[in-house]
């Protein structure tokens, strides 16, 4: 069954001729039928798929050494993709298609991916549960009474319930770190300007990276090396050349340093979870790590901060969505101003049409000092905070979220509850750190428990190779959920 | 009462790039709508701003030419608003750091030079416009103009007059244009005037509330404008009524502003950093190389004209107040080593003249630098007189040829030889005795007749002066 096996493999087994694009693309393209139920995804291009797949196989035969060729992948529909919907899972966008593709896009099908779609996720990727989705929640393959997390839920569904080998996702708090924690994945949030950001619909462009969700480090390190790289189109985009990620996955973990802040091991986290990632660090400690305890003396400021910045930066990019120009637009509206007003009352959700206003608010005058300049200025402290705990450690570890996964609806309702999710995860997006969520075994529930890595500034090498090592001499990240 | 008006100016200058400030879309002005604008000037999600060098090494060549303070970086921010002509939501401007900050230009006014300050000039990109007559009751929206790289120029309150404010408009414009930054064209709108004026009691220092004056995009209606709501204030003040501070606009047809919308209702406009954009830096070396670019500046150039040309200070004023006004007055003394002046007075006597007439700009005169040098060096080595060099002139605008063409042509070269002059003399004294006698009683001004009656006969040809001393020779020796 193709979809046992990883990335990497199904790259070696076309490469090898054992299997074609065509055949794996029609396989997965049948789970992705049989599993609607998931929800993972908003649109499914079957036809675009087969015709790129067999071009692929046309290419592997003509001997291509293309890094992604022929692979099944998805794009969370954040991502711009020229001629098939793209709606950032808004209603606002909901008749939304794209005349260019995003960098991340051309990318990939530059290295021969094949697209079988586009994932659900939380509406302009604000939601930590994928329940704000105008495309309805998506379900947890784990148990589908629970959530996938978000916003990136779309993908790190389907990826967990192997609907498609691996998939994308963007970060502007957590939102692939917390659903590949739900989903038993490895998902890597690049640093701020490592991945373009071109094309992909901007939530709060100061925190949005776009990153892999994967099986595993090594499938994360194939995406990353395809994902990243310098792009004239984004002017925060890095212009450090992309280093070979496959190629130091072998590191050795021999004195490397973990760094675990007192912060992140507080009565505030689940003890299951607690206790999976102190088993999983000490298999690190055991293959030559050491483990010193470093503080974050600040990122209880993480969550207020973030919910200033974010909302605010979000409160303009989506003031472009007003109806005159493309997406949905209200009927009957007799002037301008009402034009703008149904539309947006229309096509935004309730989490969205919140933090709007959230923002709009922070930057008002009379506000803005209390506010927004407040929040930069906290910003700078989080970072300070990362940079002496870097100086003792070379990983900062913990869990990527407070639980495992909740369950549908249980906080839909409360916000602040919901935003408390990303309390491990947005201090992260705040320095413009790389971190990485990956699978540290179960809780009593048999659900996923995560185990974060956060990195230095354009160190994700370290951090791949770190769960690489991990993974060779443990197999949560190999577990499927029970039917699929 | 006696009241001082105080004004300040806003002046957006649309800087000469080929392309956008934010994008790679064209800037050319008059293409079909909506052809020149791309996916990120018609704010498609996901799209991204790439600042446009270019833009910034204008405003840098700005700020050096004004003397003012060029900040090492300056931050683009964003102020929020809806409008159907703002695609993003939100306009990139520069709001705390701007590009250019504290510099200063001299006016010449009744009272001699005076400073007017500078405050700041700061990128920003324009919106595209709105079409609400084309489309029954619907608005058009061209996007063709919307990321055109502009640079708002913001006046210190220093001006007192109105005649002030068009001095100071004329000198900027003057300026952009020498610095080849802005083509000036006020009537495609590439250079727009917003002015902010408050009156005051004469000697009080505080400043009374102001109104600011929209769509005056002519030097005549800056001053029509001002005029009208300078004693639209007064008025209120002196009925004992405070004037509201509000924006108004200009209408030309009546001559009057009106009410566009008042503080009350005014955006918040909510400026943040923008994040998309890194602070713009601007290096050492590209300060050398904006400086290296400059051209030599008006007032430079000005008091080289008076030293260097000996010509008088309205005189050289007069010819470099346009760029192009003064290459042509250089490049035609260049073509013909001819006599400074003499060529200052043609150029701006008779070609200005002409120029006016027609409406047509210096650069496309159809007497060329070098047409005039030609002719202005008949004048001096005395081929022709002044007067019949008009007469050529007039010829060589209707593009009958060089001036040395024309004069051969019509045999219109100035007659020096003093024999045939004097021939010519004997028989006007023969054919007017009278007047003779007059001249010779002491009536003065009866030589002037027989003057004209030697011209006459040689056709306007002899030289007037000669004409003059022989005659004088003859009846009172």
């Amino acid at each position: 069954m193709p979809h046992r096996y990883s990335l990497s493999t199904l790259r070696d087994m076309l490469r090898q001729g054992e299997i074609s694009s065509v055949e794996l693309t029609r396989h997965f393209l049948e789970r992705i039928e049989r599993f609607t139920d998931l929800n993972a995804f908003i649109t499914v291009d079957a036809e675009g798929a087969l015709a790129a797949a067999d071009t692929a196989d046309q290419a592997i035969a003509q001997g291509s050494q293309a890094p992604l060729i022929g692979l099944p992948i998805a794009h969370k529909d954040i991502f711009c993709t020229r001629g098939i919907l793209t709606s950032c899972g808004s209603k606002i966008l909901s008749n939304f298609i794209s005349p260019y593709d995003a960098t991340v896009v051309e990318h990939m099908h530059r290295d021969g991916a094949v697209l079988l779609g586009k994932t659900n996720m939380d509406e302009f990727a604000m939601g930590s549960s994928n329940e704000t989705s105008f495309f309805g929640p998506v379900r947890n393959p784990w148990d589908r009474a629970r959530v996938p997390g978000g916003s990136s839920g779309g993908s790190a569904a389907a990826v967990a319930a192997r609907l498609v080998p691996a998939a994308t996702g963007t970060d502007t708090g957590g939102s692939i770190r917390q659903p590949a924690a739900f989903c038993g994945l490895t998902g890597l949030k690049p640093s701020y300007g490592r991945v373009s950001r071109y094309g992909m619909i901007a939530f709060a462009s100061s925190l949005d990276q776009a990153g892999p969700l994967a099986q595993s480090a090594e499938d994360a390190a194939l995406l990353l090396a395809s994902m990243a790289g310098f792009d004239p189109r984004d002017s925060t985009s890095m212009t450090q050349v992309t280093p070979d990620y496959e190629a130091t996955l072998e590191m050795d973990l021999t004195g490397l340093k973990l760094g675990l802040p007192r912060e992140f091991f507080d009565e505030s986290v689940d003890g299951q979870v607690l206790q999976g990632v102190r088993d999983a660090l000490t298999i690190f400690e055991q293959m030559g790590a050491q483990l010193i305890d470093v503080e974050l003396p600040n990122s209880a400021a993480g969550i207020p901060c973030y919910y200033v910045i974010a909302p605010a930066e979000a409160s303009s990019n989506l003031a472009r969505f007003d109806g005159v120009r493309y997406g949905h637009r209200a009927a009957d509206c007799e002037d301008l101003l009402a034009l703008y007003e149904k539309t947006r009352a229309e096509g935004f959700g309730e989490e969205v049409k919140r933090r709007i206003l959230i923002g709009t608010y922070a930057l008002s005058a009379g506000y803005y000092d209390a506010y927004y300049l407040k929040a930069q200025k906290i910003r700078r402290i989080i970072a300070e905070d990362f940079d002496r705990a870097f100086k003792q450690c070379d990983i900062i570890a913990g869990p990527t979220a407070p639980t495992s996964a909740f369950g549908l609806g249980e906080k839909a309702e409360d916000p602040v509850a919901m935003y408390l999710n990303d309390i491990f995860t947005n201090t992260v997006n705040l320095a413009g750190l790389p971190a990485l969520s990956l699978p540290a075994g179960f809780d009593h529930s048999g659900l996923p428990i995560g185990l974060q890595f956060i990195g230095r500034f354009m160190d994700e090498g370290r951090l791949l190779g770190a769960a690489h090592r991990y993974q060779q001499v443990t197999n949560w990240h190999q577990q499927l959920p029970e039917g699929f | 009462m006696s009241w001082e008006p105080v004004i300040g100016l806003e002046v957006h200058a649309q800087l000469q790039t080929y392309s956008k400030i934010f994008s790679g879309a064209p800037t050319a002005y008059g293409a079909a709508p909506n052809t020149q604008a791309c996916a990120v000037d018609i704010a498609l999600p996901g799209v991204l701003p790439v600042m446009n060098r270019q833009a910034a090494l204008l405003a840098v060549k700005f700020g050096l030419a004004v003397d003012a303070r060029v900040n090492p970086r300056s931050i683009f921010a964003r102020k929020n608003y809806f409008y159907p002509d703002l695609p993003k939501g939100y306009q990139i401007s520069q709001y705390e750091i701007p590009i250019v900050a504290g510099g200063e230009l001299f006016i010449d006014t009744a009272q001699g030079r005076k400073r007017i300050g500078i405050t700041r000039a700061h990128l920003e990109e324009d919106a595209g416009k709105s079409l609400h007559e084309d489309f029954h009751g619907m608005t058009g929206v061209d996007l063709n103009r919307a990321g055109t790289p502009l640079l708002e120029i913001v006046s210190e309150p220093d001006m007192r007059a109105p005649a002030e404010a068009v001095a100071y408009l004329r000198k900027l414009h003057s300026l952009v244009r020498y610095l080849e930054i802005c083509d000036g064209n006020m009537e495609e709108g590439s250079f727009r005037c917003d002015a902010n004026i408050s009156v005051r009691p004469m000697g009080q220092t505080q400043l009374g509330i102001r109104t600011e004056l929209k769509n005056i995009n002519s030097f005549r209606f800056v001053e029509r404008a001002l005029e009208f709501e300078i004693a639209r204030q007064i008025e209120v003040l002196e009925d004992g009524g405070t004037v509201a501070q509000e924006t108004r606009l200009y209408d030309p047809a009546t001559d009057e502003t009106r009410p566009m919308r008042s503080k009350e209702e005014a955006h918040d406009y909510r400026y943040f950093p923008d994040p998309d954009l890194p602070p713009l830096v601007i290096t050492a070396a590209d300060l050398e190389q904006a400086r290296e670019s400059l051209p030599e500046l008006p007032d430079t150039r000005r008091q080289r004209f008076v030293t260097e040309y000996e010509l008088s200070e309205t005189d050289a004023a007069q010819l470099t107040a346009e760029k192009d006004t003064a290459d042509y007055f250089e490049q035609a003394l260049a073509a013909n080593a001819c006599n400074h002046r003499l060529m200052a007075n043609w150029v701006t006597g008779e070609l200005a003249s002409w120029l006016n007439r027609t409406d047509t700009p210096i650069s496309e005169s159809k007497v060329s630098p070098s047409m005039l040098g030609e002719l202005v060096r008949c004048i001096q080595d005395q081929t022709v007189s002044g007067k019949t060099a008009k007469a050529v002139f007039e010829a060589m605008w209707h593009g009958d040829g060089t001036a040395g063409e024309i004069i051969e042509a019509r045999g219109l070269k100035q007659i020096l030889d003093t024999e045939i002059i004097e021939q010519a003399v004997v028989e006007v004294i023969a054919d007017f005795p009278a007047q003779v006698a007059q001249v010779r009683a002491g009536e003065e001004k009866v030589l002037s007749f027989l003057v004209g009656q030697v011209m006459k006969a040689t056709s306007g040809k002899a030289n007037p002066r000669a004409v003059n001393e022989i005659l004088r020779q003859k009846l009172c020796s």
